[in-house]
């Protein structure tokens, strides 16, 4: 007698906890090695883009905070970046230097939510979770001081940001400044050299440069793979080109490099925050702009490095007071792309792990 | 079979008295536990089958409530203890220190909806999770709590509780496969090779200590244990401890409920009481392991100055709170690799116990002291020696980092805006 084997379709999600909201994989197995994967979106579809035509060039900001909410300050970035080439404004230097804190210390947050949760879908029964979140909190708690809110910020303005930082921030953020690099050891030390993880995670779910380059990956999975590309370097916005800082990225490009380039990011980013503080000076945090922007007839394209990759805005302006399209390219959805390639002919367990790397955020994937 | 017990004894003999078992019923030596001394008991003659059967369900009550009821104090201790590993505070609501904690989940498991899937197997689907927890009330039938404190003395104890625990890759299947859930069946499926495996280092484990001991019953096995088994098997605890720990699918090895991949395994499908039956029956499992290690490797009862049940309690807690340790820190392996570190890992391991016991054993048959501190030496020397082999055979220690190469890409300015 022979045995029959078939392959079995399971749908992963959207409710599962590995999936990081409402993303759902249609995947195909045979035994454990995952044979097909057919990634189903839009189920947090809220229409961003088209909301964004009935509102305020202003009113814009709230909404980009729901697109990635674990990193609602480089939203917040990129879209007024973009408005600012629109309207031609051009910021004063203290919101220069207080924006690029804030998206820094969103990027910490957003690799330390992004840390917590890969160790989460390796199995790690949450203990690294609440460590890294341990952190996280403390920057939300650096926001709250910013702008009273903790996730959707909206601090940033066309033009500057909406308040300048209160007294007690800045001690405040000499103590993070001084604590976290060694939380950061805490976290490697419980990490980087556990085996189970190495054994887990090395030469997993291999990313090859020219694929993610032609895929036109962006963010960390990119410099995972070798590729030195980071817009704060390539194309310097804000006060980028007035600060040192690396770019960490890795050789193989599997899951531990994505993990690794992402741990190293976050020292980096200690380092841009400690010389803003070092170089901001007291003035206006914002320029004068009129309470309804109104941009000339004409289009314009900003991006930013958001913790997850190239965040841009593409707006097209009719001269009124609303934008007439709003594209947001969102670094989740086109690294999704990538999904099938890298997840056919591994197991189930390191297909969930691989998919943690590419650290998708469905609030940006559907907009 | 119930015999040596003492409380056995004083209630059998009260109701009996010495006219229904003489053999039973004669005064022990002053000192030792026992006999009541009552020469008519409370039964007529030729009623001596009520005596013991009364006597018998008294003590098996008095055990499974016991156990029922450290079960649930153990989920309070497991989730606040996690808690502090997970830099949290745990449950602290109801009760001191939240301590009434597992009243309340209880309550709330009655409570729920118990639905069973349209297309399940209903019968296996209902029985699945008294399979499941029955073998771990077994267990404790022959761990000797302290002192002449047990159920039964059987002369094949560690046996009958290697038999009894593989019991539970049975319900399992039963749980998975009736559920008729793809998860469930994965976690089924994972479950059955994952279990049959373990249980082969496992047993490797412990022949290492019948050797010694030279007896199967776990009774015999403490009094045998001059020194405790842990000085002299650091292997054999070593094998068991993680063989064990995958035999209760905790963390390092829990890919049969695999919280992030098939989300619960097994009992996805569960709930309201029969889902607490089966978690009880994991949160069983831990005392379980920790009663077996305790007696087989760390003397059981015995200890100076404090009472034997205490020593025992302080035994079980301090292996359990190990075994918390474990799952509080570490990741999940995949489920070749787990494969793989039972079969290339703890076999070997296990055989390379066994052989350097048996020839101890071969050796010195009867050991005295200064021979046992000798086998104490060797023991220990082979298994560091062994263990940081296979570490390096098997291990992934050194992560080579590649040099970066510099991408075509870097340094294009913006070509839109």
């Amino acid at each position: 007698m022979t045995l029959k084997t078939e392959p079995v379709t399971i749908n992963i999600g959207p409710q599962h906890p590995s999936t990081h909201g409402v993303f759902r994989m249609r995947v195909t197995f045979d035994g454990e090695v995952v044979v097909d994967v057919e990634p189903v979106l839009g189920y947090l579809h809220r229409g961003s883009e088209k909301l964004a035509e009935e509102r305020t060039y202003t009113q814009v900001v709230t909404l980009t905070d729901r697109l990635d909410y674990v990193a609602s300050m480089s939203n917040n970035l990129a879209y007024v970046l973009t408005v600012e080439k629109l309207a031609g404004i051009k910021p004063p230097d203290r919101a220069m230097y207080l924006r690029v804190i804030a998206a820094e210390l969103m990027r910490i947050a957003s690799h330390l939510v992004f840390t917590g949760f890969w160790l989460n879908d390796l199995g790690a029964l949450a203990t690294p979770l609440m460590y890294c979140f341990r952190e996280r909190e403390k920057i939300l708690d650096l926001f709250e001081m910013l702008c009273g809110a903790r996730i959707t910020l909206s601090y940033m303005r066309p033009g500057g940001v909406f308040q300048d930082a209160p007294e007690d921030f800045w001690p405040a953020l000499h103590r993070f400044l001084e604590e976290m690099p060694n939380y950061i050891d805490e976290y490697e030390g419980l990490i980087t050299g556990n085996e189970i993880v190495l054994v887990r995670a090395k030469n997993v779910g291999i990313l090859s440069a020219e694929k993610a380059v032609n895929s036109s990956i962006s963010g960390p999975i990119l410099r995972a793979s070798g590729v030195e590309w980071d817009l704060r370097k390539a194309d310097p916005y804000e006060i980028y080109d007035r600060v040192k800082f690396n770019i960490p990225f890795g050789g193989v490009g599997d899951n531990f490099d994505r993990y690794f380039v992402r741990v190293q990011e976050m020292r980096e980013s200690l380092k841009i925050i400690e010389q803003c503080v070092e170089q901001v000076e007291p003035g206006p945090v914002r320029s004068e702009v009129p309470f309804l922007v109104r941009p000339p007839k004409g289009e314009a394209y900003g991006r930013v490095e958001a913790p997850k990759g190239e965040l841009g805005f593409y707006l097209v302006s009719d001269g009124g007071i609303a934008p007439y399209r709003c594209k947001i390219r969102s670094p989740s959805f086109i690294n999704l792309t990538i999904l099938r390639d890298i997840l056919v002919g591994w197991k189930l367990a390191d297909m969930i792990v691989t998919f943690g790397t590419i650290d998708i955020n469905m609030g940006e994937v559907d907009r | 079979m119930l015999e040596g017990n003492a409380i056995f004894r004083n209630i059998y003999c009260l109701l009996a008295g010495n006219e229904g078992n003489a053999a039973y019923c004669t005064p022990l030596a002053p000192g030792q536990y026992g006999y009541a001394g009552v020469k008519f008991g409370l039964l007529p003659h030729g009623w001596e089958w009520v005596a013991y059967f009364v006597a018998g369900f008294i003590i098996v009550f008095m055990v499974v409530n016991a156990i029922m009821l450290s079960t649930a104090l153990y989920t309070w201790f497991e989730r606040r203890a996690i808690g502090r590993f997970q830099a949290r505070i745990g449950p602290n609501r109801w009760g001191p220190f939240g301590l009434l904690q597992p009243i309340a989940d209880l309550l709330k498991m009655l409570l729920k909806e118990d639905t069973v899937p349209k297309d399940a197997d209903r019968w296996v689907f209902n029985i699945a999770p008294i399979v499941m927890f029955v073998p771990m009330l077994l267990i404790f039938a022959v761990i000797p709590f302290g002192k002449s404190s047990y159920i039964a003395n059987l002369n094949i104890g560690i046996l009958f509780i290697i038999s009894v625990t593989t019991v539970s890759a049975l319900a399992i299947f039963m749980a998975g496969w009736a559920s008729a859930n793809k998860y469930a069946m994965f976690g089924a499926v994972r479950g059955v090779a994952q279990l049959v495996s373990y249980e082969v280092p496992m047993v490797l484990s412990i022949v290492g200590v019948i050797l010694l001991s030279g007896s199967l019953s776990t009774i015999s096995i403490v009094e045998s244990q001059r020194l405790p088994f842990l000085l002299l098997q650091p292997l054999g605890f070593l094998i068991f401890l993680l063989a064990a720990s995958a035999e209760m699918n905790r963390t390092p090895f829990d890919l049969i409920e695999a919280d992030s991949e098939i989300v619960a395994g097994y009992h996805i499908e569960y709930s309201g009481m029969k889902w607490g039956v089966l978690q009880a029956a994991e949160f069983a499992a831990p005392l379980a392991t920790g009663a077996i290690m305790a007696t087989l490797f760390l003397q059981g009862w015995r200890g100076t100055f404090l009472p034997s049940h205490l020593w025992f309690l302080l035994k079980v807690f301090s292996i359990v709170f190990l075994l918390l340790w474990i799952r509080a820190t570490l990741p999940r392996f995949r489920v070749d690799q787990i494969m793989g570190f039972a079969w290339k890992g703890l076999f070997p391991l296990a055989l390379i116990n066994l052989f350097v016991t048996a020839i101890e054993v071969l050796i010195w048959p009867l050991p005295n002291t200064g021979q046992l501190w000798l086998m104490v030496g060797i023991n220990w020397i082979v298994a560091v020696v062994s263990i940081v082999a296979f570490a390096n055979i098997l291990g992934q220690r050194s992560f080579r980092r590649l040099r970066p190469r510099t991408s075509p890409l870097a340094g294009v300015t913006s070509e839109v805006g």
